[in-house]
């Protein structure tokens, strides 16, 4: 039983075009995905394709002229406004991006305690904070001294100080060097062996490869595969075209990429999002396209049975 | 603390040279007036009856046809003896005058200062909490309005309500009339102050509400505040933790560089309810040619005015954590 199962999420901003015309903007259209418990699921789309937003929806915490349709169940419970308010910061927690989420004039220690008193508090977030290779100087230091790899794991010690069922870290690993991001990356292990569900947003296909059991790939509002990690080990098992076109842009690969780029949120063709790059567009891909199971995984793809090796 | 005392050291040399600076503005621009220092201090008549050795000895006496550089190194070197000369009007020593003056000033202005900073400081923060709520709208409504009436004509308003109408206060001066001095007691200055203390700090909220206002919805629009929600916090909850924390430093600072504001607010406040401070004493001055008492105002009011900002700016280092540790590593 999933713990976390995000069914055909939108997400939409009002926005003011002229004066006093208002549109939708669209920026997420199709989003799905589920996370089991003990496990690291990665979400991977490129900077600025609308990845954060998915956190914000499911924290309930979207900007005010933000609206999201579809089902989001935690528990196999629907997650409405309400059940996440009781849940948000004890079983539900965020890991933000970085330092700009610490409060520049608190204390890291008041800041992963959030506030609660007495000597335990003071004890736990040490006992935290010494898990993660940071000393009790720490937690008397300003946001301002701390180096960007200590500002991450004082908000990693700020999740998992209410020993979290879901963790949502939401880039935490840029401006890190490789080591420091892999073990950053561990510290999201370690709460996956003690059974939390762990989603990570990132745009580092990959660190995710590595570290993670599942890889949602998420393009211009979509998300068009959902696949093992190791199926990233070579492309024949890979589902959809661009998550091919992706692994024959990676490094190690061939280091090529494709032409073209991904559209613009006002820009929505008729039927794939892909086909204006996809070497293998027919008519088919004009319709609809549903989000179907294949070997294991998902992908949002008519000629699916053309990446059927 | 080393640091400390050459900041202070640095801004105290810093006041030295402004207080010089304001100190020669102020005297080039009377010595280029046209008062004439026989006319104002004998009079125009008497200036009539007296013969023309009489007057070459006077003109002698006041320094008439010295160098202007001559008569400011006389007259500086006198003021920093603590002699700023004697009030042509009053007929009393220019510093007896202005300790007495400034004693009453200073209560009004302090009253004054106090309410428009703890009120305009509560309604910024529940106008800036609340963004768009009716609350908001009706602060932000007082503000604009206040801040585009003229201090006098609220003065005059608040004067007819409160003074002529419904008689709760006296309707000027500081101290009960045909009362002898010894016998004024702190609340009756207190009960001749309040008005307008009040009035003063009436427009003193606009600036310091409007500023908070704007400090908090910037924090509340902040990444922290968003994890704060993210972790569950009510918006009570994240003004008093993170809003506060993060507005009472600039509001505190922009507190004490308003006092250049409130003090030349009092300038007219105190001529609209015959309030005998350093303000009225300022015009009195300059309608009767008393430049003596003119020059040292000038001064004194500089000096308050650059001890405010001064005061802010130390603050700011003592408290500010990012300020105070960063000199240290």
């Amino acid at each position: 039983m999933p713990l976390l199962k995000v069914e055909n999420l939108s997400i939409s901003f009002r926005q003011y075009t002229k004066a006093f015309q208002q549109t939708a903007l669209i920026v997420v259209r199709a989003l799905d995905l589920s996370i089991n418990p003990g496990e690291m699921v990665a979400i991977v789309g490129s900077s600025g394709s609308g990845k954060s937003l998915l956190a914000h929806a499911i924290l309930g915490i979207l900007p005010y002229n933000a609206s999201m349709a579809g089902r989001l169940y935690y528990d196999d419970k629907p997650l409405d406004k309400k059940r996440v308010e009781t849940l948000r910061g004890k079983e539900i927690v965020l890991v933000p991006q970085g330092i700009t989420y610490l409060d520049p004039l608190m204390k890291a220690g008041r800041q992963i305690h959030n506030g609660q008193r007495g000597k335990a508090a003071h004890q736990k977030t040490l006992s935290i904070l010494s898990r993660y290779g940071l000393d009790e100087k720490t937690a008397e230091r300003y946001p301002f001294e701390l180096s960007g790899g200590m500002a991450r794991r004082v908000l990693i010690s700020s999740a998992v100080y209410s020993e979290p069922r879901l963790v949502i870290a939401d880039e935490p690993t840029p401006g890190l060097h490789i080591q420091a991001a892999r073990r950053v990356l561990g510290h999201f292990r370690e709460m996956a062996e003690k059974d939390a569900g762990v989603l990570l947003i990132t745009h580092d296909l990959e660190l995710a490869r590595q570290t993670c059991d599942r890889i949602v790939v998420f393009y211009a509002g979509y998300t068009i595969e959902e696949a093992l990690a190791r199926d990233f080990d070579q492309v024949e098992t890979l589902r959809h075209p661009y998550t091919r076109a992706l692994w024959q842009a990676m490094p190690q690969n061939r280091f090529s990429a494709e032409d073209g780029r991904q559209p613009a949120a006002h820009i929505n063709p008729e039927g794939c999002i892909y086909a204006p790059r996809c070497k293998d567009a027919s008519d088919l891909c004009r319709q609809s396209i549903p989000y179907q199971p294949l070997r294991g995984g998902y992908v949002r793809c008519i000629r699916k049975e053309h990446y059927d090796t | 603390m080393k640091h400390l005392i050459g900041f202070i050291t640095k801004n105290l040399l810093r006041m030295v040279l402004l207080l010089l600076c304001v100190a020669i503005v102020t005297f080039a621009l009377i010595s280029i007036s046209p008062i004439d220092p026989l006319s104002a201090n004998v009079g125009q008549t008497a200036l009539g009856s007296l013969s023309a050795e009489q007057i070459a000895k006077l003109e002698e006496y006041w320094g008439v046809g010295q160098p202007p550089v001559t008569r400011f190194v006389a007259w500086a070197k006198d003021f920093i003896r603590g002699d700023m000369g004697v009030s042509l009007l009053y007929r009393q020593n220019v510093s007896a005058i202005i300790g007495e003056r400034l004693k009453n000033s200073l209560l009004l202005m302090t009253l004054a200062w106090l309410l428009s900073g703890i009120l305009g400081f509560l309604l910024g923060i529940i106008a800036g909490a609340r963004k768009g709520s009716l609350a908001d709208k009706l602060i932000q409504g007082y503000c604009l309005t206040i801040s585009s009436t003229p201090v006098f004509w609220l003065a005059l308003i608040l004067l007819l309500i409160f003074a002529v109408w419904l008689k709760w206060v006296p309707i000027g001066l500081s101290v009960p009339i045909g009362v002898e001095a010894a016998d004024v007691t702190f609340l009756d200055r207190l009960r001749h102050a309040i008005l307008p203390a009040l009035t003063l700090s009436i427009t003193g909220i606009a600036n310091i509400c409007l500023h908070t206002r704007e400090k908090l919805i910037d924090v509340m629009n902040s990444d922290y505040v968003l994890f704060a929600k993210a972790r569950g916090d009510k918006t009570g909850r994240i003004v008093r933790r993170h809003g506060i924390r993060n507005i009472l430093l600039p509001a505190i600072t922009l507190q004490f560089a308003s006092i250049s504001e409130i003090f030349g607010g009092s300038i007219l406040v105190e001529q609209v309810f015959s309030y005998p401070g350093l303000g009225q004493a300022a015009v009195t001055a300059g309608l009767g040619s008393d430049v003596p008492l003119l020059l040292a105002i000038t001064i004194i009011s500089a000096a308050i005015v650059f001890a405010g900002n001064f005061t802010a700016n130390v603050l700011y280092g003592v408290i500010d954590p990012r300020m105070r540790k960063g000199v240290k590593r």
